[in-house]
């Protein structure tokens, strides 16, 4: 027999039935699912946390990836954010200015091989350690509830992978980066003090402006649009979070807005699916870039 | 999918396809090989031929011959470290066919032990991986269980005798495919099992009349 697809909804309402607060509940059902104990579900998402700080604190030191494409955009930014310039004239505040630090940090880090957390994908590993770091520097949110909110955002991802996907390949770029805003949002949501109908709303928020991203990599690399795109998400997600956690209800439940970036993602043409054949890997400047680097590699 | 599936796994990036991938290929490899190869020549097909410098697919593919695990932090150090270790290894594109995976690779390995292997596989989205030819024979390994690739002779009974024999010595199978060229010749059955299947049990199992040769292959995810 089927069983159902899995439904945020239903397991909000899960948790309310057994009288359970929303994390022990979804802490116990996944402990379950993966016969550990829960203090070892617990143990082995600090190590998570973990890698994503130091993989930020790589991507910092302006790291460059292997084709020389990408790299150094996390410090320069960083840097600029520091100076006396941006003082006057600076318009990304402390919260969203961080986050996307941190994004940037990470994806580079990952362009320039470091050590990541795919999350839900290495090409999308920026999003979740750059909201959550941030939040962790400028809303005084404790680390454990930080490893709380990256349990909330797994279970979130494990929805949409159950219902539509997290792969660009099937599903484009609104399944990588738009599922790991979705993750991120409901995280932001969760440690700062949000419920589940809370969540619920960010996610769907979070899909209603990702909605139709396309996966288009030139020369099919990790790196351009991919990083830029980590460090647009983290602001998707984190004006979901803001306009959840102010009340603003969605009209589309996230089930059924994952359900229509399923069927969106369908939609799409097999070019704008991660094969570089278009989009962004299509211009000229990027079919010359990658012309060029195909006749490095092949001598 | 579970929890650690989707925040996770640690991985050394840019690519779960790539990189992450092309290291469980690496791994799988070396475990039909029966260890860390003395000579490698890797032919990279398709996707894995264009962008194999840029995601790290060389050094990740060589990483998992030498038996490391997607997240070892040494990846991207691993062309310098296996001419160190004097592992002899060449890469060059190539064409597998138009039924071949994008992500695809053919590894000719040599053991320490003069043991060779040729194997075909893909990288198919994720990490996920598939091994689909073993020495010129179909196959289908993914590395999620460990598996025994059993090469016999394609005759009644042939089958019985190797799943008698391990429920004999208590290995239960998790799941169990034939594949052969042609009625009465070479078949291997590849058998995924819940545990690991001990040395003494596969050399054993070679004394079978039926059987030509037996690989252990432990899980690499």
């Amino acid at each position: 027999m089927r069983r159902d697809k899995l439904a945020w909804a239903q397991l909000v309402s899960e948790a309310e039935a057994k009288g359970m607060a929303l994390f022990d509940y979804l802490l116990e059902r996944n402990a379950v699912q993966m016969e550990m104990d829960k203090d070892s579900v617990f143990r082995k998402m600090e190590d998570m946390l973990q890698v994503m700080e130091d993989a930020v604190a790589f991507g910092l030191t302006g790291v460059r990836s292997n084709s020389g494409l990408t790299g150094g955009s996390a410090k320069k930014l960083k840097d600029y954010t520091a100076s006396a310039e941006h003082k006057k004239q600076g318009l990304l505040g402390p919260v969203v200015g961080s986050a996307v630090i941190y994004a940037l940090a990470a994806a580079e880090a990952n362009a320039a091989m470091g050590r990541i957390v795919a999350a839900p994908t290495a090409g999308a590993s920026g999003i979740l350690p750059g909201v959550l770091m941030s939040l962790q520097e400028h809303c005084n949110v404790p680390r454990k509830k930080l490893v709380e909110g990256l349990v909330i955002a797994g279970v979130i991802g494990e929805v949409i992978a159950d219902r539509a996907s997290i792969a660009g390949a099937t599903g484009g770029c609104q399944a990588e980066c738009g599922s790991g805003a979705a993750m991120a949002a409901g995280a932001a949501v969760y440690v700062l003090g949000g419920n589940g109908r809370q969540i619920d709303d960010a996610i769907s928020i979070v899909f209603k402006n990702m909605l139709g991203l396309v996966c288009d990599p030139v020369a099919g690399l990790v790196e351009v649009p991919c990083i830029k795109r980590n460090a647009g998400s983290v602001v998707q997600s984190i004006l979901a979070a803001e306009m959840a956690l102010a009340g603003i209800g969605s009209f589309i439940p996230a089930d059924e807005a994952i359900d229509a970036m399923d069927k969106v993602g369908r939609a799409l043409p097999q070019g704008l699916r991660e094969t570089a054949e278009g989009g962004l890997a299509v211009t000229p400047t990027a079919k010359a870039w990658t012309e060029n680097y195909f006749k490095g590699i092949r001598g | 999918m579970n929890l650690f599936d989707i925040v996770g796994p640690v991985m050394i990036g840019p690519s779960s396809s790539h990189t992450a991938g092309a290291c469980r290929l690496g791994l799988l490899s070396a475990g039909i090989l029966g260890g860390c190869p003395r000579k490698a020549e890797i032919l990279l097909h398709g996707s894995f031929a264009h962008t194999y410098k840029g995601h790290g697919t060389d050094r990740a593919l060589l990483a998992g011959l030498m038996g490391w695990k997607p997240d070892d932090a040494r990846i991207p150090q691993a062309l310098e470290l296996a001419r160190e270790a004097g592992i002899e290894y060449s890469f060059k594109p190539g064409d597998l066919g138009t039924m071949a995976h994008p992500n695809s690779v053919l590894f000719n390995l040599i053991g320490e032990d003069g043991g060779t292997c040729r194997v075909i596989g893909a990288s198919i989205g994720g990490g996920q991986i598939k091994v689909t030819n073993i020495d010129g024979f179909p196959v289908e390994l993914t590395g999620v269980l460990p598996a025994l690739c059993v090469t016999h002779r394609d005759q009644p009974g042939a089958i019985a005798v190797v799943s008698t024999y391990l429920a004999h010595k208590q290995i239960n199978i998790a799941s169990m495919r034939v594949f052969r060229e042609g009625k009465g010749g070479i078949a291997t059955m590849v058998i995924e099992c819940d545990q690991a299947v001990p040395p003494e049990l596969v050399k054993h199992m070679e004394e079978f009349g039926v059987v030509h040769q037996v690989r252990f292959v432990d899980k690499v995810l």
